[in-house]
């Protein structure tokens, strides 16, 4: 199964470099390659080279083209780079307390998602039957509730329970209501694995569960890492839930970069939020670059189907 | 941060030494747990209370959070309260004391009265609901040398003087658009209105009930005002805030101002200035409006109160904590944070503005139970006049209409 | 799969989705049928450090014995639902008999919340969503068409956008479209129109949004076709061009619909995404020009002081009924595939 992919990607890459001539399609094709690029990447390149700014260079009124040059921070720090964005918001705001606390809620919010999301997707790919079919439609309409209004309902009980304010609620949160998208993904992924492969395994007498660990736990991962990708993103860049169910000392990275604005934004400290957002974006660079081919191959084996 | 902390520690082991002086933390081994907005004044107060009592505390704990408002309500309904204290302003107490969330401190005061003033008490029906610790409102920031460039010789005194300068300066040929406002729609739109609405002399309900009076004379006269003033405001208005007319202000690019006085220290120190702003800008009291001799701003105050649901010995340890932290030290340290009420304020130009609005009359912002309905009204449906494509008449019709939906649904009108 | 296994299977996830969506949606539910107890006022005396006023309080006693009589509030039935907030029906049939033209009974529905905020979230959907699947598309094929060594980097740069949070992303955004920003100041030069303000008009601002919106919800759809051409099959391809056709015909007829699948699950999530649009509104503060069904639940939540639970539970159910209303031609699609399968 996974070779077949692969020699398939594989041919596909050669024959493509053999298809490579400048018809006038293709020009009108790599233009638009090349126009996205250029708009998806500037906004982010210009906060990198900003971050090294002072906040009247980069959020200059009187000319943008200070971001560039750093007229101000050269006045300020008598270079046209600093890193005092840097410096406060990971040394006086002791930012990776925050990044700490974000490792361990996205660690926890994947692994149970993926762990409660891959039984039932299994289930739900293997049952055939209509309650199943009702059950992800329910699922689908549980993620149009607008999150904002599930959150100012969990906050009294959360409260009234005294659970407010600590991590493992927030995770446990987190894992529910990302858990119709998950639960989604997973179950096209399984749908693609051939049904024999379990049921042949269940007829030589292992039971369902048996077939499930001997059998689909060793085909599942491409399609469980690219579902994990997803709720990684999705728990690493919450800002909804994580804001109004920490407490301060337990703040992940969003919320604390949105305290860094602060109710009123002070001079200089917006550039912390900058500073962090970008020092926040290099996890992700190397996570991106480290599953790049998982996610690609694993989104097709799934939702090709789906 | 760390040093300035270092230093109020030092300060307060010297007095406790001394012992004559010594904060009085209240009863010992007592839990402190305080949900507060983040800004600079507030962090002195708290940090302050935290140097004084979290030795005497079992437990000193501090949430400050953009998201305050939101929680706060949620947070102080189950026994016990999330927290002990909220650091509150005039609308927030209001949204507490709508569901009985915070306590009278009648006998806290009389306990701990040396730090307490008359003045500072929030006293409603003679119940002290909170202690009070800093001002703030709207009011006139002024460029004088473009002021006198265009020809304007004195400090506009009233909304007419303002526009009467911002056409000079336009006409001269020195700014297209001389006026910054905070004008974003919603929370800061209706705030604009309410100042104009008071210099107007204008009631928002009718006397003792909760019917909305704002389709009235003088909404329609603060409307036509607004829409005189937002004629030289940047394009942009209906997206300025305070951080946006900071900005403006700060880049050169506007001779008048109505902005919040928390904001007049930054934009008087140098530092992200455009040349000249800093040293030419003036701080004077909120204009007055139509003859009237009521500065348009709406005064707001923010300080301490108290849970309901806490036991009554983490209640005094808290009161006791935070009330120890307003001395003259205190302020002495953190004087250009905030127009302080506390004794030992020595009001520099920055409070300059803050200081003359009070002084001329200026009247608070209304602590009444339904007036943060009547605002998010506002907010939300006063745009389509400013825009142009709404007669004020209707803006105001749409606005009572708005509230008194929300108003039925809330429960304050049938 | 005997009822008993799937039970066990599904039990783990099911149970956090019921505990942590499917009740609070009963009780979001449930709240928005009623409205709040009467708050019993009283005139008081209020003093401060600015002088003494005479306003009114809420008698907190009082409240709270009415509170207990009837601990969910009056009941309302769906008024909360009709009411001018909501689908407002007497606002909209008094429109409809007072005006002449359509374009003024427009006119008058449009300056109700509702309607204006459901305008815009119905365009912005409409928009940005066939938008985002064709450019995907495009990309996609074109950077599969890239050799070799510039794929990993292109990837990596399409997926940016949708990596930076929007939060200050979007902070970020909004300075750079400012009349004095570099987006906004470029945009101003190339139309030679000094005073042209993205943020002044509400066609602009709709633009803005609606390009905003593309931006950040490319890189979905992008990596999502990316990933389905890997599997397009070499042998139809290989036929197709042996019959002579063109690579624009071997596009349509052959990658299309391979593709259709992975397209209604791209075009579910992204109806259904763009169908809540919320955080672009904020972020750019184009709240004078553009307000949709999540900002209105924002705004109850939020500017009210205390909450209006029961408009935004209104507002909530409204928006699931959009949802499922939008969603039903996919849904009816993978209901016909779903038989398909299991028989």
């Amino acid at each position: 199964m996974t070779t077949k992919a692969q020699s398939r990607i594989a041919d596909s890459a050669v024959s493509s470099k053999a298809r490579f001539r400048l018809s006038p399609l293709t020009v009108i094709s790599l233009a638009l390659v090349a126009l996205w690029l250029i708009v998806a990447a500037f906004p982010f390149f210009w906060t990198f080279w900003g971050s090294f700014k002072v906040q009247s260079d980069f959020f200059s009124k009187v000319d943008w083209q200070n971001a560039i040059y750093g007229v101000n921070t050269i006045k300020e720090t008598g270079s046209a780079f600093t890193l005092a964005g840097y410096y406060g918001a990971w040394v006086d705001e002791a930012f990776w307390r925050n990044v700490i606390n974000s490792g361990i809620v996205v660690f926890f919010t994947v692994i149970i998602s993926l762990t409660i999301g891959t039984l039932g997707g299994y289930a739900l790919a293997r049952s055939g039957r209509r309650y199943a079919f009702w059950l992800l439609m329910a699922a689908l309409a549980f993620r149009a509730m607008p999150h904002i209004t599930l959150v100012s309902g969990y906050m009294l009980p959360f409260f009234e329970w005294n659970i407010w304010g600590i991590l493992p609620t927030t995770i446990i949160v987190l894992v529910a209501i990302n858990q119709p998208f998950t639960l989604w993904m997973l179950h096209s992924f399984f749908l693609n694995i051939p049904k024999d492969m379990d049921e042949s395994a269940m007829v030589d007498g292992c039971t369902r569960f048996q077939a499930f660990r001997h059998v689909i736990i060793p085909v599942m991962w491409p399609g469980v890492i690219t579902t994990g990708l997803f709720s990684f993103l999705l728990a690493y860049n919450d800002f909804a839930v994580t804001a109004m169910l920490l407490s301060s000392e337990n703040e992940t990275i969003i919320p604390a970069i949105n305290s860094f604005l602060g109710t009123t934004q002070v001079e200089g400290k917006v550039m912390y939020a900058v500073a962090a957002v970008v020092s926040a974006t290099a996890p992700l660079f190397v996570l991106i670059l480290f599953f790049q081919r998982q996610i690609v191959s694993g989104l097709t084996a799934g939702a090709v189907k789906g | 941060m760390l040093s300035k902390r270092l230093a109020a520690a030092s300060l307060v082991s010297g007095l406790m030494c001394s012992s004559a002086f010594a904060a009085d933390c209240g009863p010992e081994g007592q839990s402190i747990r305080i949900l507060a907005s983040d800004f600079p004044a507030i962090r002195a107060v708290v940090d302050q209370a935290r140097a004084n009592c979290a030795e005497s505390a079992a437990e000193f704990s501090v949430n400050h959070t953009t998201e305050a408002r939101q929680m706060m309500n949620a947070a102080l309904t189950p026994n016990p309260a999330e927290y002990s204290s909220v650091i509150l302003a005039n609308s927030t107490l209001t949204q507490l004391m709508n569901d009985g969330l915070v306590r009278p401190l009648n006998d806290l005061v009389e306990k701990y009265e040396d730090n307490i003033p008359e003045h500072l008490r929030i006293t409603i029906d003679g119940d002290v609901m909170a202690v009070a610790f800093m001002a703030n409102s709207q009011h006139l920031f002024s460029r004088q040398d473009i002021l006198q460039q265009a020809g304007v010789d004195s400090i506009p005194a009233t909304y007419e003087e303002v526009l009467a300068a911002a056409e000079k300066i336009r006409s001269a040929g020195v700014m297209e658009h001389p006026l910054v406002m905070n004008l974003q729609t919603g929370w800061s739109l209706a705030e604009a209105f309410n100042t104009i609405y008071l210099g107007h002399d204008g009631e928002f309900f009718e006397s003792g009930s909760a019917e909305p009076s704002v389709s009235s004379e003088e909404g329609i006269a603060t409307l036509q005002t607004m829409k005189a003033l937002v004629e030289y405001a940047h394009p942009d208005h209906l997206t300025h805030a305070s951080n946006e007319t900071q900005g403006l202000w700060e880049s050169g690019q506007a001779a008048l101002g109505i902005m919040w006085g928390s904001r007049g220290a930054p934009i008087l120190e140098e530092e992200g200035s455009a040349e000249a702003v800093a040293s030419n800008t003036v701080l004077s009291a909120a204009p007055t409006v139509g003859g009237g001799s009521t500065p348009s701003a709406t005064l707001w105050w923010d300080g301490i109160s108290i849970a309901a649901n806490v036991p009554d010995e983490d209640a005094e340890a808290t009161f006791a904590a935070l009330v120890s932290a307003l001395t003259p030290e205190m302020v002495a340290e953190n004087n250009d944070d905030a127009v302080w009420m506390i004794d030992g304020f020595e009001p520099g130009p920055a409070a300059a503005g803050v200081t003359a609005t009070m002084q001329g009359g200026a009247r608070p912002y209304p602590m009444i139970p339904q007036m943060a309905l009547l605002h998010a009204a506002l907010g939300s449906e006063l745009t389509d006049f400013l825009k142009g494509n709404e007669s004020a008449e209707k803006a105001l019709a749409d606005v009572e209409n708005a509230y008194r939906t929300s108003a039925r649904e809330a429960g304050f009108i049938n | 799969m005997k009822h008993r296994t799937f039970f066990w299977f599904i039990l783990p996830t099911l149970s956090a989705m019921i505990l942590f969506i499917a009740l609070p949606i009963v009780s979001v539910a449930i709240q928005s049928l009623f409205v709040e107890n009467e708050q019993v006022l009283v005139v008081s005396e209020n003093c401060g450090p600015f002088g003494c006023t005479s306003t009114t309080k809420v008698d907190a006693e009082a409240t709270a014995q009415l509170q207990e009589e009837q601990p969910l509030g009056q009941f309302n039935g769906l008024g909360t639902y009709l009411n001018r907030s909501h689908l407002a029906f007497a606002e909209v049939g008094e429109a409809w008999r007072g005006t002449d033209t359509l374009g003024e009974f427009w006119g008058q529905v449009s300056n109700l919340p509702f309607y204006r905020a459901l305008f815009f979230t119905l365009t912005y959907t409409a928009v940005v969503t066939p938008v985002v699947i064709v450019l995907g598309l495009a990309i996609a094929v074109g950077v599969n068409n890239l050799p070799r060594l510039l794929k990993g980097p292109s990837i990596f740069i399409s997926l940016l956008p949708f990596l930076v949070t929007p939060l200050v992303g979007a902070l970020i955004l909004f300075w750079m479209v400012d009349g004095d920003g570099v987006i906004g100041a470029t945009i101003q030069s190339v139309f030679d129109d000094p005073t042209l303000s993205l943020k002044a008009s509400t066609a602009l601002t709709w633009t803005m949004l609606i390009v905003y919106g593309v931006w950040h919800t490319l890189p979905f759809s992008f990596i999502t076709f990316y990933a389905g051409l890997q599997t397009v099959p070499e042998d139809t391809m290989e036929a197709a061009k042996i019959d002579g056709a063109s690579k624009w015909q071997r596009m349509i007829h052959v990658v299309v619909p391979h593709l259709a699948p992975l397209m209604s699950f791209v075009t579910l999530m992204l109806l259904m995404d763009n169908f809540r649009v919320f955080e672009p509104i904020v972020s750019f503060k184009a709240e004078a020009h553009a307000t949709s069904l999540s900002w209105i639940i924002y705004n109850d939540l939020r500017e009210s002081g205390n909450p209006l639970y029961g408009s935004a539970g209104a507002t909530s159910m409204l928006t699931i009924i959009g949802v499922v209303i939008l969603l039903t031609p996919v849904l009816i699609r993978t209901w016909r595939d779903f038989n398909r399968k299991a028989h």
